[in-house]
């Protein structure tokens, strides 16, 4: 079973398969497709093994290559001592994890979904975040904590939650939130790299997605700086903020307003933690409104946040109120009809952006 | 191999302690007299507050020392326990952690130290007894009664103290206090105050040691990381995790749970269902050992054994040292449950004035060099508190620095570049 599903990987993008989208978006033939999954898969095999403090470890990791397969084949590369599977115990081997990046080691540590991190959130926030600073600068803890994060197809309440804005309110940690391919190769990279803690949310729905990257992105040494957005489509009449997975809806609902003559501009957050406040207001600078899109809970949300920090340093170049898009305000329904309702969807994004550009009434309790 | 420690051996003698004998020392204690024959039995008689059972328990712990110097009188020099320096060192030490403890009580009444404040007295027989087998690379992972670690393991008093007035000279610049002490120079990680939380980091550290030596080929690399717990953190769901992984996969550590029978106002009894703490160690995989802790000359002995077991790569032990604490849970708690007799008991059995007693009965030294060793640690300590009064307090620049190790984590400013690479960024609010 695991062999097809390697050459189901491996066939994808041997074939170039082109998803509707990357059509549009690629600009030579040559330029080669990778899904995410391979993305992370190979940024962490190049980090392994330029450095031999990073290990991996986390619940099947190793053996079974991985619950989504992101590290596939890493065990057989580099042995069980650096990619360890750990028993089902968040708490002891995150802290497991933070113990060893105390004395210098780079751990990778591995939630199956971030909603089992919050049975280690204590070592994260306590022993991770806050220790540079408790021992004034004596104890640097170069961790990164990865896995996939939001919600997923059908999972439930408990495997659905986002936890972004929990992670970026917290001082000390640096949160990452990659769309595309070359976002996860180059922030994973950055992030295992740096000499803070990292909270690195990635997206279950994504793995699968093939993005084309140059030979730059594909390059050992490709990294994307913490704390940089970065605009994936530039406009006049509207600033969309996004990240993760509704990066993509933003983009597609940038092309179905352009036919309506609303040139949005994308921003794609990639940082949660630090946020790019600067980027974000000089383009709401330019374009005088803002939505932000994010599918987590909607109070003290992302959005919540860009919202305000907008109000605080581009207030007179608001033309109109700024829209938050965000997941219900419900834990997760697992009818698949209740589901789409309490995720963004394109269509919310666009109905939002034409609010903004005041082109239709509001309706109440719409997203 | 038959050491000492072997699981099945414990499992089997549960109401004995590990005799300091062993296989190599010829330095009999009667087993069927020791002093902590069923330690168990007076926890459980402790409700019932008789004058017998008193007498009986005191006289115990008499007989275990006039014992052992019946035995040495006729034969003295080679079954004597400790060498003269290692002797005086070991009381030096208790006596630094006792005084500075009490400094810190006085300080704090007075003002100059504020905030949670959790003082050692009592315990100081588990503290020196452990820390002062350990070189400097091994390491000490403690919980917010953490002073007395810090100073055995060789953090200054002055460093200590000025970070408890929360003094910018102090070891973690004042940054963490009293219940954070962090030094990487003498490897000392606290400093947590989340009860638990110090385990799996200790664990982590650990299994460093391991990796550096199997992974990275430091052949040399043998650190072992002794984890200081208590009594009520036993319950806790990550002291199994940590138990099971670290036996899982060996690591060089050693589980010192002091077990002060009290947490805050909780009694042991009350919280456990079973007390015995040392037996959860065998249903893990390693060896679970009770010792008295209130005799350093004991704690050691059992320490050597466990520091030697993880040094050889053999894995962890879990080591339950008896012990109480004099002083209430922290300088806020009015420590009404604990019941009279009991303290008193304990305070018989002060360990300080138990290893006086061994010194002096043994002819290792005599009373005015000790007393000269109690003045020393007066005048170290008055020199400590002038230099933590003297010491300046943090500068406001210093509220944003530390909080991570690349300061680029502040992002990116108005005007485009990162804010810590503007100079005046740290004079500025902690609004970014």
């Amino acid at each position: 079973m695991l062999a097809t599903a390697s050459q189901r990987i491996l066939g994808q993008s041997f074939q170039n398969i082109r998803p509707a989208v990357s059509v549009l978006r690629s600009y030579s033939s040559a330029a080669k497709q990778i899904t995410v999954r391979e993305a992370l898969n190979s940024a962490l095999d190049e980090e392994m093994s330029a450095d031999p403090k990073v290990f991996l470890m986390g619940e099947e990791v190793g053996e079974y290559q991985g619950a989504y397969k992101i590290t596939k084949g890493l065990l057989e590369k580099y042995g069980p001592e650096r990619v360890l599977d750990t028993p089902i115990t968040e708490a002891g081997f995150t802290g497991i994890g933070v113990g060893a990046a105390y004395y210098g080691l780079k751990p990778v540590v591995e939630f199956m979904t971030f909603n089992f991190s919050m049975q280690a959130i204590d070592h994260i926030i306590n022993s991770a975040a806050k220790s540079n600073y408790m021992s004034a600068g004596q104890i640097s803890v170069p961790i990164v904590f990865r896995g996939p994060n939001g919600a997923a197809a059908g999972v439930g309440a408990q495997h659905s939650q986002c936890y972004a804005s929990w992670y970026a309110s917290c001082p000390g940690l640096k949160v990452l939130s990659p769309y595309n391919s070359e976002d996860a190769r180059g922030l994973l990279k950055a992030a295992i790299r740096d000499p803070d803690p990292v909270v690195f949310l990635e997206n279950e729905l994504l793995y699968g997605e093939s993005f084309p990257v140059s030979d730059e992105v594909l390059d050992s040494s490709f990294c994307l700086p913490i704390g940089k957005a970065k605009i994936e489509r530039e406009g006049r009449d509207v600033t969309i903020t996004a990240f993760s997975k509704l990066v993509g809806y933003a983009l597609k609902a940038a092309e179905i307003l352009e036919k309506d003559g609303i040139y949005a501009e994308v921003i794609n957050l990639r940082s949660i933690r630090p946020l790019d406040r600067s980027t974000i207001n000089a383009s709401v600078r330019k374009t005088n409104r803002l939505i932000t899109v994010e599918e987590g809970f909607p109070q003290h949300g992302v959005g919540a946040e860009i919202c305000a920090s907008v109000v605080e340093e581009s207030f007179a170049y608001l033309d109109a109120p700024v829209e938050r898009i965000a997941g219900a305000d419900v834990p997760m329904p697992y009818a698949a009809n209740l589901e789409r309702l309490a995720v963004p969807q394109i269509e919310d994004i666009v109905r939002a952006a034409k609010r903004a550009c005041y082109r239709s009434v509001p309706l109440a309790a719409t997203a | 191999m038959a050491t000492a420690f072997s699981a099945p051996k414990f499992a089997a003698q549960p109401f004995t302690t590990i005799s300091p004998t062993s296989q190599h020392k010829p330095l009999k204690i009667p087993t069927a007299a020791s002093p902590f024959l069923g330690s168990t039995r007076k926890l459980l008689r402790l409700s019932s507050s008789s004058q017998l059972n008193l007498r009986r328990r005191s006289s115990g712990s008499v007989f275990a020392v006039s014992d052992v110097v019946k035995e040495k009188k006729p034969t003295p020099i080679p079954s004597l326990l400790i060498t003269k320096e290692e002797g005086l060192e070991l009381y030096e030490d208790m006596v630094l952690g006792r005084s500075f403890e009490d400094m810190c009580a006085q300080m704090y009444y007075r003002g100059k130290m504020f905030g949670f404040v959790h003082l050692y007295n009592g315990q100081e027989a588990v503290s020196t007894g452990f820390i002062k087998l350990l070189k400097q690379q091994d390491s000490v992972v403690s919980t917010y009664r953490d002073h007395v670690h810090a100073l055995s393991k060789g953090v200054p008093a002055r460093a200590v103290m000025s970070e408890l007035f929360g003094k910018t000279t102090g070891c973690c610049r004042g940054q963490g206090g009293s219940m954070h002490m962090f030094s990487s120079e003498h490897n000392l990680i606290g400093g947590f105050a989340f009860i638990g939380e110090g385990i799996p980091v200790a664990t982590g550290a650990a299994f460093t040691s391991k990796y550096k030596r199997e992974v990275l080929k430091e052949a040399d690399c043998d650190h072992v990381t002794l984890a200081f717990f208590g009594d009520g953190t036993c319950n806790n769901g990550q002291f199994f995790e940590c138990l099971n992984m670290a036996a899982l996969w060996k690591l060089p550590i050693v589980f010192v749970v002091e077990n002060n029978l009290w947490a805050i106002g909780m009694s042991h009894l009350r919280a456990t269902s079973d007390p015995q703490i040392y037996k959860k160690g065998p249903a893990f995989g390693m060896p679970g050992v009770h010792v008295d802790g209130m005799d350093v000359l004991k704690v050691r002995e059992v320490a050597k054994e466990a520091i030697a077991r993880a040094r050889r790569g053999e894995g962890p032990t879990l080591v339950e040292c008896e012990t109480y604490r004099f002083r209430g849970h922290s300088l806020a708690d009015p420590d009404e449950l604990r019941d009279p007799t009991e303290k008193a008991h304990y305070a018989a059995r002060d360990p300080i004035t138990a290893l006086k007693k061994y010194l002096i009965e043994n002819n290792l030294s005599g009373e005015a060099e000790l007393k000269a060793i109690d003045k020393k640690i007066d005048e170290l300590l008055e020199d400590a508190v002038e230099f933590a009064d003297e010491s300046p307090l943090p500068p406001r620049s210093q509220l944003l620095e530390n909080v991570f190790a690349d300061p680029k984590g502040f992002g990116i400013g108005p005007d485009g570049r990162y804010r810590c690479e503007d100079p005046k960024f740290t004079q500025g609010t902690a609004h970014v």
